[in-house]
Parts: structure tokens; C-alpha cells; sequence
């Protein structure tokens, strides 16, 4: 009790640079915490992805299509459960600027296949009897102001034209890391247009969604579904959801390294402040640690104390940049949830935070501490006067 | 003198300036007895704080020895050094040296924590002090808020609270006004003459040496008697 309202009393003994520092780790932590969530943000589709489920696309590229007749032979493959298929639809709502993930669905199948997407069974239905209807996720909805029944018109810019549609459901995510930002209408709508103004494009589909009876079938049901279609004219490449999720993440890895690094970099950045104040510090005291050690105090006593009270600054700062993280990762949510539609903190972050702070403070204190348990009594009482 | 309290032989002592060995004390052989109140006067440079340190086991000699209730601190590891210090020597410094962010109470109570009392007993024993150097109404003041000589009276209540045989002060008075000093210096008799405390101090002060019930001068490192 003595030694923690010593420790407390000399962290705030210079209340300005004890404030400062706070600030700085508070900031600090903030910024790592921040730049964690935008990493977090880019795999949560990865994250949220299911062992269950497989993605067989085109072997050459997903740029090419696959017929959507191999739906009934992949579905006989053994070990699978359920088979959709979706095309990336890549529309635009009046303007470019309101881009969204809009995908043509087979929806019975679909939906059946994702559970994490919450619709009730009214809204289900009606959307699966309009062939024109279409579903939306609640941030997508609220984004745009839609309501239930509310007729919605997208700009194709794959498929080009107007495209209307018909709101007839608002998802909401299972789990908070569920994505509420897609937009998802009826395949058969998008095929019928197609056979109509382009017919060579129709009876195609992007991708097919596999639903293994159980997730240790993955491998074997992708390498029977790929064996099936070798030596056809269009291959199939098939994989589990993850792994195709990670395929588009992939592409950016560049800037997620780069974010990752800036995230440690700030971390190491902190630490010097954080050193240079414990170093002031302990400079000043060192009169005063050698009359500890006149009286008996032993080295750990007195390398306790300089651990202890960096410790202390670190801590501090690491709960105000903590609690700063939560309101200020909302506010970034709310500007940017089109391009980031799961912005959660995560509790790694927060342990990650809390460990960082840890090792922030104890390697400040660590030099001080080396060269007060060093100093020779009669040198530092040298010091006084 | 039998059975001296502080036995001292042959000690030398020098400090390395760059690649110089400077000489600070040379073959010092010196008894002190229990309950003497001993003063070590000399000119700046003579070797009197250095010989002060020695005795309180805060640095070591180059040759020589020195016995303290029959322990040879020569042969005392720097670990088992501080824990005789803490039983046995309290100090008493030109500048008071006490902690800014402590009270008058907690700065006394130091100490102790090296000791196993609990927090009742400490308490006792930090009150006693206080009261036999009259500080029992400023127990809860800081440093800032005392003056020179009630913070020396702190410093005092601090080294003699764990009850130690001797009491080093190292120019005790010198940062004191001349009736602070007085009082300080009369606290310091008291306690060697009621207490039975041995007082070794160093001072420049010819009126604190006439308290001395022996007196020492030490010349570029050697003792004139």
C-alpha cells in the first residue's frame, strides 16, 4: 500500500510531463488500436466465412463464367449438401459514389446457405415469389434511407441498363461481424434480361457456393468437383470460402503490411517518449535513491520503484487511449462503413493494447532502472546540494 | 580503550580521477567507543565525508579494515552490507534528504519497511521518534511546508527511528540557520547523552565541534591528533 501511493506520488510529482506522457502512450494506443480494427475490417470476410461452405469458380480467372448447368452435376458429387450459385452483379446506386456489393442469387438456396443473414419468413417468401424482388442488409437500408416495399433502380455497370427492383426484405446480421452492406436480388431476373439483349452471356453464373455436409469433406468434395469438370471447356477451381475471401485480400496485402507496420512503428515511437521521460526522471532522483540505499532499500526496491511508476504512466495511458478507441472507432465506422461494413474493435486489439502498454513501460524503465541500481551511494549523494 | 565499539586499521582509500589515483585516506587506524559523541574536523579535500562513508558501509575501502560490533564490513556482501546498514547506522545529512512527495510521518516510517513490523507497530515507533524531536504536531506536513530545521529533525527522527547504535552526520548543521542549528545540535547530544546513541559527525562548525566529547582532525587524508 506504502509502495503503491509512493509510486502514485511520484508519477504525478511533475504533473505536466506525467500528463503528457499519458497523453502520448493514450494516443498512441489509440492510433494502434485504430489501425488494428482497419486490418480486422479488411479480413472480416474472411473471418466471417464458413468451414462449410465451398467456392468453385472459373480455373482461368473469376473474370470468366461458368455454366450454371454444372449445378446439377456438383450437386451429386459426394459429401455435398446443398449447391447456389451468384453472380457479382457490381452495381451502382444513382451514383457511382454509392457503390455496394450487389450480387444475382438463386434465393432459396442462397439464403438457405447463409444463416447469419436474419430476413423473417414473410420477407423471405415475398422476395422469393417477385422475380424482380430484392433484399437488402440493414446498414445498406439505413444508408440509403430504403424501406420494405420501396422500389430500388441500380445502374449496371457489368450488365448495363437501369435495373429496378423491388424492396421486399432488410437482413440483419446474425453476429455483430456479420456484413449488413450487400444487396442481393434474383439470378433468374438478371439471366432472363441477359437472354434477351445479350443471349451468348446467358445461362452463366460467377461462382458456385457448395455446402459440404461436414467441414472435414472440404478438400475431398473440391478435389472431386475440379476432377468432374477437367479437360471441359471451362475448369473449375474450387476452394473453401476463406480461402477465396483471402484471394481478394491478397491483392492488397501490400497496404495491410504497411498499416501493420505503421501500427508497431507508432508503438516504438512511444516507447522512446516514453524512455526519455523515465530517464528525466530518474536523472533527477538518483540523490534520492542513494539515500534509499544508505537506509537499506536493495536494488530491486529501488529498480521496483522506476518499473513501477513506468508501469503506472503506461497503464494510465493505455486506459485512456482504450477508452478513447471505442467512441472515436464508431465515429470512423459511421464515415466509412461503406468501404469497411464490419468495423468491430476486437478483444485481441484490447489485450494486444494492454500487453504493448505492458512492455511499453517496462522497457522505458528499464535503462533508468540499470543505471540507478548501478550508481555508488557516495556518488549519488554527490548529486544533493 | 577496550573492547572499542568501532575498530578501524590501516585503512586507505583513493579515487581514480581519469587515469590518476587520487589519495583520500592514508593507513587511518582509529577506535571509537560505544556512546562516544565523536566530531571529524579538516579542511575541504581531506578525506573527513570519505572516512564518515567508510564507517556507515556506503563505500569501500582499498586496504584496511574496519569492525563494527565485530563485524568485518570488508567481508560483507553488498546485499547482506545494506541489511546491516538498515539494523545499524542512521544518518543525518547537510540537506535533510528526505523524500518531497512523503510526509513528515511517512519519511520516518521508511525505514521500517524493511522490517517486519506491522503497520501498528510501525506506527508506534514512527510517533516515539517524531515526539523526542518535537515534530508530534507536524507529522502529516511535507517537507516543503517545514522549515531547515524541523526537516533536519525529520531527517533525525528518521535515522533514529529503527533504533540503530550509531548515528552518522555528515555537516548536519550546515545548511541551518545558527538557532536551528543549536536546536538540531542539542537534539544530537541528547540522544548520545539519554539514548546512549554514538555520534560520529563531521562539521566545519567550531561550535557544533564543542559538543564533541572527542574531536578528530584529518589533513590530506591523515589523522592529527
Amino acid at each position: 500500500m506504502f509502495i503503491l501511493k509512493l509510486l502514485t506520488r511520484n508519477a504525478f510529482r511533475h504533473k505536466l510531463r506525467a500528463l503528457l506522457t499519458i497523453t502520448g502512450i493514450a494516443i498512441a494506443i489509440l492510433s494502434f488500436g485504430l489501425l488494428r480494427t482497419v486490418v480486422s475490417a479488411w479480413y472480416a470476410g474472411a473471418h466471417a466465412s464458413s468451414g462449410n461452405r465451398l467456392i468453385s469458380r472459373n480455373a482461368i480467372s473469376l473474370v470468366f463464367s461458368l455454366p450454371v448447368s454444372y449445378k446439377d452435376r456438383i450437386r451429386q458429387v459426394e459429401g455435398v449438401k446443398n449447391v447456389s450459385y451468384a453472380n457479382w452483379f457490381g452495381g451502382v446506386y444513382i451514383t457511382e459514389k454509392n457503390f455496394f456489393p450487389s450480387f444475382a442469387i438463386e434465393p432459396a438456396t442462397y439464403l438457405g446457405m447463409y444463416p447469419e443473414f436474419i430476413l423473417s419468413d414473410s420477407q423471405t417468401s415475398d422476395f422469393i415469389r417477385d422475380r424482380k424482388g430484392c433484399v437488402a442488409g440493414r446498414k445498406l437500408a439505413e444508408r440509403h434511407g430504403w424501406k420494405v416495399g420501396d422500389s430500388v433502380t441500380l445502374k449496371g455497370t457489368i450488365f448495363p441498363g437501369s435495373w429496378e427492383f423491388n424492396l421486399r426484405g432488410i437482413y440483419q446480421g446474425k453476429k455483430q461481424t456479420t456484413d449488413e452492406g450487400q444487396f442481393f436480388f434474383h439470378w433468374n431476373y438478371l439471366n432472363e434480361t441477359l437472354r434477351k439483349n445479350t443471349p451468348r452471356r446467358a445461362d452463366q453464373t460467377g461462382i458456385f457456393l457448395i455446402e459440404v455436409k461436414h467441414a472435414n469433406l472440404s478438400s475431398q468434395v473440391a478435389q472431386a468437383i475440379d476432377g468432374l469438370f477437367k479437360n471441359s471447356l471451362a475448369e473449375t477451381l474450387t476452394e473453401t470460402e476463406k480461402a477465396f475471401q483471402l484471394t481478394f485480400i491478397s491483392m492488397t496485402e501490400a497496404i495491410v503490411v504497411a498499416i501493420r507496420i505503421v501500427s508497431y512503428v507508432v508503438i516504438v515511437i512511444i516507447m522512446a517518449v516514453a524512455a526519455n521521460t523515465m530517464a528525466m526522471t530518474a536523472r533527477e532522483r538518483f540523490g534520492e535513491y542513494a539515500i534509499l540505499k544508505s537506509m537499506g532499500f536493495g536494488w530491486f526496491h529501488i529498480a521496483g520503484m522506476i518499473f513501477g511508476e513506468s508501469v503506472l504512466l503506461a497503464l494510465l495511458g493505455c486506459a485512456l487511449g482504450i477508452g478513447l478507441t471505442f467512441p472515436v472507432a464508431a465515429a470512423f465506422a459511421a464515415q466509412l462503413d461503406q468501404f469497411f461494413p464490419v468495423f468491430l474493435i476486437e478483444r485481441s486489439t484490447l489485450w494486444l493494447d494492454l500487453f504493448l502498454s505492458l512492455l511499453v513501460g517496462l522497457v522505458a524503465g528499464l535503462f533508468p532502472a540499470w543505471r540507478a541500481v548501478r550508481i555508488r551511494i557516495a556518488d549519488g549523494l554527490r548529486r544533493i546540494g | 580503550m577496550s573492547n572499542p565499539l568501532v575498530s578501524i586499521r590501516h585503512l586507505v582509500k583513493s579515487y581514480r580521477r581519469g587515469n590518476q589515483s587520487v589519495p583520500v585516506l592514508e593507513d587511518i587506524s582509529l577506535d571509537i567507543a560505544e556512546g562516544e559523541f565523536l566530531v571529524l574536523m579538516g579542511p575541504s579535500g581531506s578525506g573527513k565525508s570519505t572516512l564518515l562513508n567508510l564507517i556507515a558501509g556506503i563505500d569501500t575501502a582499498d586496504s584496511g579494515s574496519i569492525t563494527i560490533h565485530d563485524v568485518d564490513l570488508s567481508l560483507l556482501s553488498d546485499s547482506a552490507l545494506a541489511a546491516w546498514r538498515a539494523s545499524h547506522i542512521g544518518f543525518v545529512f547537510q540537506f535533510y534528504n528526505l523524500i518531497p512527495v512523503l510526509t513528515a510521518f511517512e519519511n520516518v516510517e521508511l525505514p521500517l519497511l524493511l522490517t517486519s513490523m506491522s503497520r501498528h507497530q510501525r506506527r508506534e515507533h514512527v510517533e516515539t521518534a517524531l515526539a523526542v524531536v518535537g515534530l508530534t504536531d507536524r507529522m502529516e506536513h511535507r517537507p516543503s511546508e517545514l522549515s531547515g530545521g524541523q526537516q533536519q529533525r525529520v531527517a533525525i527522527a528518521r535515522a533514529i527511528v529503527s533504533d540503530p547504535s550509531i548515528l552518522v552526520a555528515d555537516e548536519p548543521t550546515g545548511d541551518l540557520d545558527r538557532v536551528s542549528a543549536e536546536e538540531i545540535l542539542n537534539l544530537l547530544e541528547q540522544l548520545n547523552r539519554e539514548f546512549g546513541k554514538t555520534i560520529i559527525m563531521v562539521t566545519h562548525d567550531p561550535r557544533a565541534a564543542k559538543r564533541a566529547r572527542r574531536l578528530l582532525h584529518l589533513e590530506k587524508g591523515v589523522l592529527v591528533l
